[in-house]
């Protein structure tokens, strides 16, 4: 059964990057504008893992992280943020939200396809 | 002046007596008087401005263009709001009509009839003519009626 | 991916055609200002990205070329050196092969393409660092030594790795995906089954690794866990003497990230994007159409409400026309966009003509955050390049002249636009020789629009330049000479229904003001009644209204000229060329109405008030009434003219032109 992932960023063509490299390898992917579309998604269906960026209107990345942390269904699941900013603060505040793993834009789909795998197995 | 093989649907109207028909297809819808803004310095046919449903749309009085004389309106005038072409423009144009008949069938006239009646108006403004009960119809070419540029002066 | 989903090629070619004008921005600001290291980042960000979604999306000629220059900004900042002129030159030409590139592919030459790869490499700092490889954005493991590796590893993930969707088993996968490994958990810190959380991670792994992959592969195999974990390598092979045990925190194998350094800019542009919405204009056109109509809707119920006594009708008519009039400022507000973008554009056109005219130019701009209607700022494009050139070319000095004038090397051009009323200004201006009266008196007189000895204002004079058939051709250059006058300009602004004022004073340059509206949809209107007939006239034009005394009534039928204070105007009866029949009002009004520094009077029977104008095109069956601009429908539902007054007092200056001539 081919894995569900869960796409969540306000930039169609952000989402359409992340569409194209994980689709032709075989993933299905969910799309969500924002936390808040994300939510209501993760509350539907279970993704095999879940991409999110971190800046997005409505609900952000890391109020998403957090509230999906507290749905059991995505207890262990893994997550990966999409950031800009090569900070320290971002990362560590998503990995305390309960991220699992991030890949800094600009990025190369082999680069994103690499760590899907990673996180994913 | 061929007319189409074809019966053509048409509205019929009437001007200073006269029975002409427009092809339906060109109709939108058809209005009572309304109010007339005049254009001063415009050409005389088409020398008022009317309310289309909040839209500016010019009316033509063809008595004008067919060197009838202008007649004040009466309850029985109408205004075909017709869509036509102008200048390559698609524009709403208002038609006044002394009155208006009906939305009918016409059957086209046979070739050798056409003349005699064809006779009295311009043939460039004539799409065809038709046969309705035991009368010609002369069918409008609105496009040619209402074409600005050098053929417009009258 | 889904059917009708958009084409991925499609939004990069958005992206990249936004990304190569921040490029260019960044290249005209570094321009002037070579040492802000933060354009430097800014424009490798931007190269960085078209490298790397371009060779996402198929864009491979384009990816192996922005690598070049990627490599070129890479360079300088890491080396902290200057970009020359010669180097943003060749950047920005670049930027134009790069969009070639996208555009159409196939027809990008690769002989040029070379050219400006050999043109960077000269102009660029010296390649005497190691530069990014060519994928750039993804470390990639170093090669593999010589000899393998023992690598004795021991490793506790963070209490929470498995809530936070860390699977250790799939690192030890990796780990064993390195070479040859032996696996052993320590049960230790396991507790006793009823104090044991299944969420938690207890284990503790020791791993005997051996690899010929770098001691900073294992790094990338923890990389997301690093931070938090318990990590200890010991290299325990025999040529690796100098190795000793490592203790986290470790360096973060992300290294991409570290090309990417913060930019709160970067971050604000993406958010500003994510937040706004492409829509085709032709459906705000539409919005704006029915916004049109219901101010016209609205203005029928205001008068009905007014002739009534139920003050509940007259309660739910002022709130319609408080809500009307919101909507209709929202939605103008939707059309309205910052100037700054075309003031940006002018910047490559200013950097252009400079190199190509030899003169230094430094372009000023300000107000960039005023508002216009995207249609009127999308029609000021051509007018205002035109201006630019004939400013640069024929307004600016040569430094040598300058200097020797005692003017700074440099001219200065700037532009700018602020807001006045229901308008908006728009200046260009330089400092250089300023207009040349005598010239232009010459050609005047030479067209035969001013006699030997005519006399006349500066201001007039200027606007000579506007007429057709005007063109200096004393001063013909490859530049501005391109037997296109300024008569275009004034074309493009009458058609905006805006006006031109030109000043010069001596010695300190030149000046052109546009004066635009900020809207093409409505505009503020004063109705005024000739005969039976009601017109608007753009209260924007309307100086002032007098009464016609009668005196200069009966005297007009001679010489139409008011007297406005010790000043000749003068005026056109409404009623004679509109050819109206019946008595006239016993009162005429004069309006006073002005286009650029023209004034004339236009003779009305009433003015009946201020009315909020919904502009409305005539068809071609009226395009060769002259008087009108266009036309509205007033609240009782009836049409009403939009008088041209550009256009009528064209016609007053026949009229007082034939009257000087009798």
């Amino acid at each position: 059964m081919p894995k569900t992932v869960l796409c969540v960023d306000d930039s169609a063509s952000m989402r359409q990057m992340v569409r194209l490299a994980l689709t032709s390898d075989g993933y299905v992917v969910v799309e969500a504008v924002d936390g808040r579309d994300a939510l209501g998604k993760a509350r539907t269906m279970v993704a095999d893992l879940v991409i999110t960026d971190l800046n997005m209107p409505n609900m952000d990345g890391l109020s998403f992280i957090r509230e999906l942390r507290g749905i059991s269904d995505y207890k262990g699941i893994p997550i990966v943020f999409l950031t800009t900013e090569s900070d320290d603060d971002k990362k560590g505040e998503a990995k305390s939200a309960g991220a699992t793993a991030w890949i800094t834009k600009p990025f190369q789909p082999e680069r994103l396809l690499a760590i899907v795998k990673k996180v994913l197995g | 002046m061929a007319a189409s093989e074809s019966a053509r649907e048409v509205v019929t109207l009437e001007m200073q007596g006269e029975v002409f028909a427009i092809d339906a297809h060109w109709v939108r819808e058809i209005l009572d008087m309304v109010p007339v803004t005049e254009v001063p310095n415009a050409q005389p046919f088409v020398s008022g401005l009317i309310n289309v449903r909040g839209k500016v749309v010019p009316l033509a009085d063809l008595r004008l263009r067919f060197g009838m004389p202008q007649s004040p309106p009466t309850v029985d005038t109408r205004v075909i709001v017709i869509d036509a072409m102008v200048g390559s423009e698609p524009t709403a144009v208002g038609i006044l009509a002394d009155r208006v008949y009906e939305v009918t069938e016409i059957a086209p006239a046979a070739i050798e009839e056409t003349p005699r009646i064809g006779l009295r108006w311009r043939p460039e403004y004539i799409s065809g003519i038709g046969k309705l009960g035991g009368d010609f119809i002369i069918i409008l070419d609105m496009e040619q009626v209402l074409a600005v540029g050098p053929t417009t002066t009258q | 991916m889904t059917p009708g989903a958009p084409d991925p090629a499609e939004t990069f070619r958005q992206e990249a055609h936004d990304l190569l004008i921040q490029l260019e921005d960044v290249l005209l600001d570094l321009d002037g200002n070579p040492g802000d290291r933060e354009l430097i980042d800014t424009a490798f960000r931007a190269l960085h990205t078209l490298k790397g979604s371009g060779a996402m999306f198929g864009f491979d000629d384009l990816a192996r070329f922005a690598h070049t220059v990627e490599n070129t900004f890479d360079r300088l900042r890491r080396t902290g050196a200057e970009p020359s002129r010669e180097l943003i030159a060749a950047t920005l030409a670049a930027k134009d092969f790069m969009r070639q590139l996208i555009q159409s592919p196939g027809e990008a030459e690769a002989a040029i393409g070379d050219g400006l790869v050999e043109e960077l490499l000269r102009h660029g700092p010296a390649a005497s660092l190691p530069e990014t490889g060519p994928c750039g954005a993804a470390p990639r493991p170093a090669e593999p030594k010589e000899a393998p590796a023992i690598y004795d590893i021991v490793f506790a993930l963070p209490p929470d790795a498995l809530l936070r969707g860390t699977n250790p088993l799939r690192l030890l996968d990796e780990l064993r995906d390195m070479g040859e490994c032996t696996v052993a958990a320590d049960l230790g810190p396991v507790p006793a089954i009823d104090g044991l959380d299944p969420e938690r991670c207890y284990l503790r792994w020791r791993v005997r690794l051996v690899t010929r992959q770098p001691r900073s592969a294992i790094d990338e195999v923890f990389m997301f866990v690093i931070d938090d974990m318990e990590l200890s390598v010991t290299t325990m092979a025999p040529e690796a003497a100098t190795s000793h045990p490592e203790t986290h925190p470790a360096t973060d194998a992300t290294s991409a990230a570290d090309l990417i350094p913060p930019s709160t800019r970067g971050t604000a542009e993406r958010a500003a994007a994510g937040s706004s919405i492409r829509i085709p204009a032709e459906r705000i056109d539409n919005l704006m159409d029915r916004v049109g109509e219901l101010v016209i809707a609205q203005s029928r119920l205001r008068q009905l409400a007014q002739g009534s006594l139920d003050p509940t009708l007259r309660s739910v008519s002022e709130d319609i026309e408080r809500l009307s009039s919101e909507l209709r400022v929202t939605t103008m507000g939707i059309r309205m966009v910052p100037i700054g973008q075309l003031f940006a554009r002018f910047r490559r056109v200013v950097h252009d003509l400079s190199r190509d005219l030899g003169k230094d130019v430094r372009l000023v701009t300000a107000g960039e955050e005023t508002e216009m209607d995207k249609t009127v700022i999308e029609n000021l494009n051509d007018p205002l390049v035109h201006l630019i050139r004939n400013a640069i070319d024929h307004g600016l000095e040569t430094a040598a002249e300058r200097e020797a004038v005692g003017k700074p090397r440099a001219g200065t051009l700037s532009l700018e636009a602020r807001h006045a009323g229901a308008q908006v200004l728009i200046t260009i201006r330089d400092d250089g020789r300023g207009m040349n009266r005598q010239r232009i008196r010459a050609k005047a007189v030479e067209a035969g629009w001013l006699s030997e000895a005519g006399d006349v204002p500066d201001a007039e004079l200027f606007q000579m330049i506007f007429r057709p058939g005007f063109s200096t051709a004393a001063a013909v250059t490859n530049v501005s000479g391109r037997g296109v006058g300024m008569d275009v300009v004034k074309r493009a602004i009458d058609g905006l229904h805006g006006f031109i004022d030109v000043s010069s004073p001596p010695g300190r340059g030149a000046q052109v003001t546009l004066r635009l509206p900020l809207t093409l949809a409505i505009i503020d209107g004063l109705l005024v009644r000739i005969g039976r007939g009601r017109y608007v006239i753009p209260l924007s034009t309307v100086e002032e209204c007098v009464e016609l005394s009668e005196a200069d009534n009966l005297r007009s039928t001679g010489r139409s000229f008011l007297n406005i204070r010790d000043e000749l105007v003068p005026f056109l009866r409404l009623r004679d060329l509109f050819k109206v029949q019946g008595p006239a009002d016993l009162y005429p009004k004069v309006v006073i109405v002005t286009a650029g520094d023209q004034r004339v009077g236009l003779v009305v029977d009433q003015i009946i008030g201020d009315h909020q104008t919904v502009i409305k095109s005539l068809s071609k069956l009226h395009a060769d009434v002259a008087a009108f601009s266009g036309a509205t429908i007033l609240g009782d539902g009836t049409v009403a003219l939009i008088l041209d007054v550009v256009n009528l007092i064209s016609a007053g200056r026949i009229q007082e032109m034939r009257m000087k001539a009798s």
